[in-house]
């Protein structure tokens, strides 16, 4: 078993990125892959920033930001990607995950519409909730730490069907407190499945923070409990979480369980019905968004040399226009038939 | 055919489906190497290994939520819940959950998962030994549930709900395991699910029931027959999806209906017959719409006295159907 390894974000608010020194091109990716995800997550910051205002303007019922957590998730997505056999638990605050694993802007604004083609339900669930069976991504519910026990649960059937797939679980902090956490840890564990637990640590349980969630400083330490490796890593460095993961996929696939702490910011409210400022000390927000995961990016891949500033200002423009077009796409689209009401209550 | 016991008819369904399909398998506690509390799975570990029969730490929610997940992969799960009683740390995995996953998916997923649950009193479990919990899966759409009373239903219906694509809650109450025998088949046979059975053809009321006082209210019939009074007697057999065709047939037959179950009266699968015969056939009725069911106490006590005081007997249910009668 590896020995617990701890990276943690610096105290004084340093840049992961400023503390790599000579940024280099990280093990099993090619420059373009650097660059189609900086692409995909350019797109979900607008996408996101879009339904937050789409929500003000009463379009968007609800919506849950992935602001500050783009680079865990699509770090860890582009670790899954480049295996092509992972399966993902995603989580209510994975948007940036869903929206990259593949589907398009207008596919995204139909489902936080609540617009008949919406892809995870068909307008059934909260957006982006359900199963994007293409995308190898099942969410069923808003009961936190409930898709940890399916996720090992499919971890157990891949392997009594005789298939290699490593399956990737999420969830926040505050799901660490549930009973199934602990579970679901505990029976991978015993049966030495091929899961990867990745916790987006933000500190926050909507308004709880960690100290009164938890007396650990580290979620990754509780993986000794279960005689499986833990990680913390620096959540806003999406290179740093690709890297983490990819580790830990090989790691899972042959030895078991592996709980990976991505530490990440919030940088919105829960979802659009709260208000942080209610809860969260003056300035905190602000701090965290010095090290933004999107600009954060952005700058290592001008710094490697493999995007330049035009580029860069021309992913920009495009997401943008993608996310105009989507949103009006949308916006102009039907809702699903009232008739559609009694629709798969049970399967045939 | 051989005379078998319920136990027995379980037990064989899950054997011949385990050989017909190896998506099927069975998790839970003590089903391994214990063969389970009530020997359900005996011998199966032996059989089909320790891969398929697994053993699971004493935690019900990750029984449940695990053979959930393992449904989304197509296998199909059968997740053992001890005894009734231990459903309530799995339930937001079941009712919260599972229930809601086809519809919550647009149908892209199903969950073909049979939830076995030993149920029912009188075997002196006390109260949480005890426990009549189909109202709570009744109520929830997306489930399905069965209550077979015989070992030939219990045999057919369980082979149906393991080959289904729907999350069914098969509920095998712990009296009827060793006390109820009937002929089962040999070869292979199904019963489908959502199909109520007439046990007792009659013309003077109708009585529903299901599971273990399926078999009191027989006895109250034959006791009633006696005296005249002939009987109709409805098995359920399914709670969902509820056979109301038989039920309003029979009703619209004798003109009278009484209810028996054994879990609490109020809100209880009793309640929604009665709304769903005032609505349906309130012109047929000519006496009131009986129900004798368990008590609003929470679960059968342990002392003897109080056991038999909250049961619905053979003799309590002939008293409620004499008043009918009497209309």
């Amino acid at each position: 078993m590896p020995k617990k390894r701890t990276a943690r974000p610096q105290a004084n608010g340093a840049s992961a990125t400023a503390a790599r020194s000579k940024p280099q091109l990280p093990k099993g990716l090619k420059a373009a892959d650097l660059v189609d995800y900086y692409t995909r997550m350019v797109q979900a910051r607008s996408l996101d920033e879009r339904i937050w205002a789409l929500n003000r303007q009463g379009k968007v019922p609800i919506a849950a930001s992935s602001q500050g957590h783009e680079a865990a998730q699509l770090g860890s997505l582009l670790a899954a990607e480049k295996d092509g056999n992972c399966f993902l638990f995603p989580y209510y605050r994975d948007l940036a995950l869903k929206v990259a694993a593949g589907l398009t802007p207008v596919q995204v604004m139909m489902s936080f519409m609540g617009k008949a083609g919406d892809p995870y339900s068909n307008g059934r669930q909260f957006p982006l909730q359900g199963a994007d069976l293409p995308h190898k991504i099942i969410q069923i519910s808003n009961v936190v730490a409930a898709g940890l026990t399916q996720a090992v649960g499919y971890a157990l059937a891949c392997r009594m069907s005789g298939d290699d797939t490593v399956v990737l679980v999420y969830f926040g902090d505050g799901a660490t407190s549930q009973g199934e956490t602990h579970e679901a840890m505990n029976f991978a564990a015993v049966q030495k499945l091929p899961v990867i637990f990745i916790c987006e640590n933000n500190r926050y349980a909507i308004s709880t923070p960690q100290s009164s969630q938890m007396v650990l400083e580290e979620v990754a330490s509780r993986a000794a409990a279960y005689g499986f490796p833990g990680f913390t890593v620096d959540g806003m460095d999406m290179i740093h979480c690709y890297e983490a993961t990819r580790e830990a996929i090989t790691h899972a696939r042959s030895q078991g369980p592996v709980l990976l702490e991505m530490m990440v910011e919030r940088f919105m409210s829960h979802t659009t019905d709260d208000d942080d400022r209610r809860y969260r000390p003056e300035g905190e927000v602000e701090r965290a968004r010095e090290r933004d995961p999107v600009i954060t990016l952005g700058q290592t891949l001008l710094e490697i040399g493999i995007l330049t500033q035009k580029k860069v200002d021309a992913i920009a423009t495009e997401a943008l226009r993608l996310t105009d077009e989507a949103t009006d796409i949308a916006d102009a689209s039907s809702p699903p038939a009232e008739s559609t009401l009694h629709d798969s209550v049970y399967g045939p | 055919m051989a005379v078998k016991s319920v136990i027995e008819a379980v037990r064989e369904a899950i054997r011949e489906e385990m050989v017909r399909d190896p998506k099927v398998f069975v998790m839970g506690e003590d089903v391994g190497i214990r063969g389970g509390v009530f020997m359900a799975t005996q011998g199966m570990i032996e059989e089909f290994g320790a891969e398929r029969i697994i053993d699971t730490p004493l935690a019900e929610a990750s029984i449940m939520g695990i053979a959930l997940g393992a449904a989304f992969r197509g296998l199909r799960p059968i997740p053992e819940v001890q005894f009734s009683d231990f459903v309530w740390p799995s339930i937001n995995q079941l009712i919260g959950e599972a229930a809601r996953v086809c519809y919550g998916t647009n149908g892209v997923l199903q969950v073909p998962m049979v939830i076995r649950i030993p149920y029912g009193g009188g075997i002196r479990g006390g109260l949480f030994h005890s426990q009549n919990v189909e109202t709570h899966f009744f109520h929830t759409p997306g489930l399905k549930v069965v209550a077979p009373s015989t070992p030939y239903d219990a045999k057919g219906l369980l082979k149906s709900a393991i080959r289904d694509n729907n999350p069914v809650v098969f509920l095998e109450h712990k009296k009827t395991y060793r006390l109820v025998r009937g002929e089962v088949p040999d070869q292979d046979y199904t019963l489908p699910i959502g199909k109520a059975d007439v046990k007792r053809i009659g013309s003077k009321i109708t009585v529903v029931s299901y599971g273990l006082t399926l078999h009191y209210c027989l006895e109250a019939a034959e006791e009633l027959s006696a005296e005249g009074v002939d009987v109709e007697v409805v098995d359920l057999r399914t709670l969902t999806p509820l056979d109301t065709e038989t039920v309003l047939e029979s009703v619209k037959k004798t003109g009278k209906l009484a209810i028996v179950h054994e879990d609490n009266i109020t809100g209880g699968v009793g309640a929604e017959i009665a709304a769903l015969v005032a609505d349906q056939a309130f012109e047929y009725l000519d006496g009131p719409i009986t129900r004798i069911c368990g008590p609003d106490v929470p679960t059968m006590p342990f002392a003897q006295t109080l056991e038999d005081a909250y049961m619905p007997t053979a003799d309590k249910i002939a008293a409620g159907l004499r008043k009918l009668a009497a209309y």
